[in-house]
């Protein structure tokens, strides 16, 4: 054994077990994206208006709040970052309501006590034909419904143009379909202390509130000034409730019945824990996959690769007999490799990742073609069997390098421009060529003179 | 296989049949995709994607009648088992996927939603573009490096066998009314990074080849070349399509596309290693050598 022969022995045998001990043992250590574990992926647009011009420092603030609204919502390591000057990102792993989780950060949330001067009777709900007995009838309903709407929409645009004419009010609309005209904010979301969910008296799910000191005093004015009338709950510009004051409450706290889910209450008490979003925002993407369709991906991959993988051990063997053993040999570190890079670099494995281990196992044999062609024409031309392994060798590394090469530089522009899982691509794409491209050339090698030196006779001959 | 060495094909004596029937095919390609249109997912046009689960065996029609109460009749739906399939919803409302599962639990009873995509118009237009933009730029970066590593005229003959292929890929894409999603541009990339792959190594037995050009001539010389390398262009594209053949028959549903483009990608990209860059090459030389 020469001198250069022992040196890339020793090289060899250090990275194998570098990438052994990476890998081994495999459980829980390759970082999986959300395509392959389950979860949401969502971006959110800031969105600017007059009264909250897009800054960094509003940004800074959404992102703050967003992250509140998610960890009382108990997600497991989320990642929320900013992207570009108007954007947010938010990987939340393990959501099972993709459109529950919109609601939570979707919403602005801005929730208002508002003084009510006048309203309308609410809208009756529109006639079912499976209600009523004949057409006619039917009919008849729904033109005595169309007539009601009709009265409670003229008054809600005489409302509206009395807003155009006097300041500082504003009109909104309840679930029922009431119009109402507000004047005066009383007291904001940012006066709560706390917010919490329970029952009240009929075990409707309800948010009871706990005012800052702040917000006490000012809710205290706001009900004694209101007695026997009616205080509007405004999130968002839609009107939750609008209850008649009893009494002067001084203590603090208030409770908000509207009609909504247990989840929904949950959902409105964490938001207004959290604060409201210092600027609206609107959901430029959203992609959620659920656990189980992730593990049928991981399953289906891991069975596509393992097929593979034989198919491809298997024709190296027929095809190049006893060279086919280097070469197999090689394949396995290739993809012992891949992995050791995956979580060496903690990448994220995605589906087309997955996609791309696989593409890599019949890719990485080419080297091995390459050389192993080579050799044959080089022992066809009369050369020695050593002579022809190092012939074969160097008149190969070129055009593997030249081949590989240019398959990195499309690996390296679908990482620059793509996003999460064509990133996740890229990555086992371009891990996957420099580690055959180290197992084409120096892991063969390496076993080939091994095997030589051990048993020359069989050696090359043989084929 | 053995037989192979001792064989010689003379390839570049088809070399205008070659040119001439991928000719046809991008131009049949053009015109599927002109006329038949290409199936663009709502990566590039926006909309909501469902992947759900039904608890018992359903039919696409079914489906349909229960999409229809919340005006979602004209939604593309596709079957990949019995109980499961992926819909893709046409714009409407924000709440319209949350709508369409609701009308869906109550005609079905408990569906599960696998997946859920939902892309806004604004993102669509960039995906689109930044697809575009990383296909252009892949080219352009491969033109360059074999410009360097080769010469000119070979970078050009490779890049335009890599454009034939995305074409023809494209082409398929539209026969067969497969889905164009974000993924689509990563298979065509991969098809470009493997068929450059195959193109350099054939042209780099003919960069090695080329001393002998006054003794051989341009036609013999490509012959030889490919030739040589004949063995491993065979090997490595079999050798490469087990895997991806493995990926489209056992992959699942979502990569189902993905596979289908690398399948139809390795094949033409082997093709057109020989048939058009080794083919153009010959036919520029003889039009003007020096």
């Amino acid at each position: 054994m020469l001198k250069r022969d022992r040196w890339r022995l020793i090289l060899v045998a250090a990275v194998v077990v570098a990438g052994l001990f990476a890998v081994f043992p495999i459980q829980g250590r390759v970082r999986l994206g959300l395509d392959l574990k389950g979860g949401a992926h969502i971006v959110l647009l800031a969105k600017e208006t007059a009264e909250s011009p897009l800054t960094d420092d509003s940004i800074d603030r959404l992102i703050a709040v967003l992250r509140n609204r998610v960890d009382q919502y108990g997600v497991a390591e989320p990642v929320i970052q900013r992207q570009g000057k108007d954007r947010v990102i938010l990987d939340l792993p393990g959501i099972q309501d993709p459109e529950a989780a919109l609601e939570l950060i979707g919403r602005t949330a801005l929730l208002e006590f508002k003084e009510v001067l006048q309203s309308t009777a609410a809208v009756p709900p529109a006639p079912n034909r499976p209600n009523y007995a004949s057409d006619e009838d039917f009919l008849a309903a729904q033109s005595r419904w169309q007539k009601a709407k009709d009265e409670v929409d003229a008054v809600a645009q005489e409302l509206k143009a009395r807003v155009a004419s006097t300041p500082g009010v504003s009109v909104g609309r309840d679930k029922d379909g009431r119009a109402y005209l507000l004047g005066k904010t009383y007291v904001v979301g940012k006066d709560l202390k706390d917010a919490k969910t329970g029952f009240d008296s009929l075990s409707r799910p309800m948010v009871s509130l706990k005012f800052s000191p702040d917000g006490t005093r000012l809710f205290d004015e706001a009900t004694a000034g209101n007695i026997g009338r009616q205080i509007a709950i405004v999130l968002d510009g839609e009107i939750i409730s609008a209850p008649v004051v009893q009494e002067r409450i001084s203590g603090g706290e208030a409770q908000i019945t509207g009609r909504f889910t247990v989840d929904e209450a949950n959902r409105l008490a964490i938001m207004l824990r959290a604060g409201a979003l210092p600027v609206p925002v609107e959901v430029a993407e959203n992609r959620t996959v659920g656990p189980t369709l992730g593990s049928d991906s991981i399953r289906a991959g891991l069975r596509a690769g393992f097929i593979g993988a034989i198919l491809v051990l298997i024709f190296m063997l027929v095809y190049y007999r006893f060279l086919g053993i280097a070469a197999d040999m090689a394949l396995s570190v290739a993809i012992l490799l891949v992995f050791a890079g995956l979580i060496t670099f903690r990448s994220t494995l995605t589906l087309p990742g997955i996609a791309g281990i696989v593409l890599t196992i019949g890719m990485a044999v080419d080297g091995n073609i390459l050389i192993y062609e080579r050799m044959k024409e080089e022992l066809r031309s009369g050369k020695t069997q050593l002579a022809a392994l190092d012939a074969g060798f160097r008149k190969a590394l070129t055009t593997i390098l030249d081949s590989n090469l240019t398959t990195l530089i499309a690996a390296a522009i679908l990482f620059y421009f793509g996003s999460g899982p064509i990133r996740g691509f890229a990555v086992t794409l371009s891990i996957g060529i420099i580690s055959s491209v180290f197992c084409n050339v120096l892991v063969t090698r390496v076993i080939l003179q091994f095997l030589l030196d051990f048993n020359r006779k069989k050696a090359l001959g043989s084929n | 296989m053995k037989l192979l060495h001792d064989k010689r094909f003379e390839f570049m004596a088809f070399r205008r049949v070659a040119i001439g029937i991928s000719i046809a095919m991008i131009f049949a390609s053009f015109f599927l995709i002109a006329f038949k249109g290409l199936n663009l997912g709502i990566d590039y046009t926006g909309g909501t994607l469902l992947q759900v689960e039904f608890p018992a065996a359903a039919s696409v029609q079914e489906v349909r009648e229960a999409l229809a109460a919340v005006g979602q009749e004209q939604a593309v739906i596709q079957a990949y088992s019995e109980r499961g399939m992926i819909i893709r919803l046409k714009a409407g409302e924000e709440t319209i996927g949350q709508q369409a599962r609701d009308a869906l639990r109550q005609k079905f009873g408990e569906i599960q939603v696998l997946r859920l995509e939902k892309v806004g118009p604004v993102v669509g237009k960039e995906l689109t573009r930044g697809a575009l933009v990383a296909l252009v730029l892949a080219l352009v970066g491969i033109l360059l490096y074999v410009s360097v590593r080769f010469q000119f005229r070979f970078a050009a003959v490779s890049v335009a066998a890599l454009a034939h292929d995305a074409i023809i890929v494209t082409g398929a894409f539209a026969l067969t009314g497969r889905e164009i999603s974000l993924t689509y541009i990563a298979a065509i990339l991969t098809v470009v990074g493997y068929s450059i792959n195959d193109t350099i190594v054939v042209l780099d037995r003919v960069r090695e080849n080329w001393g002998k050009m006054r003794q051989l001539g341009i036609e013999k010389l490509l012959d030889d070349s490919v030739n040589q390398t004949l063995s491993r262009t065979i090997n490595t594209s079999l050798t490469t399509l087990l895997p991806v053949l493995a990926l489209f028959l056992f992959g699942g549903p979502v990569l189902a596309d993905f596979s289908f483009a690398l399948l139809v990608g390795l094949i033409i990209g082997t093709y057109s290693s020989v048939f058009i860059a080794c083919a153009l090459l010959c036919e520029w030389y003889k039009k003007s050598p020096r």
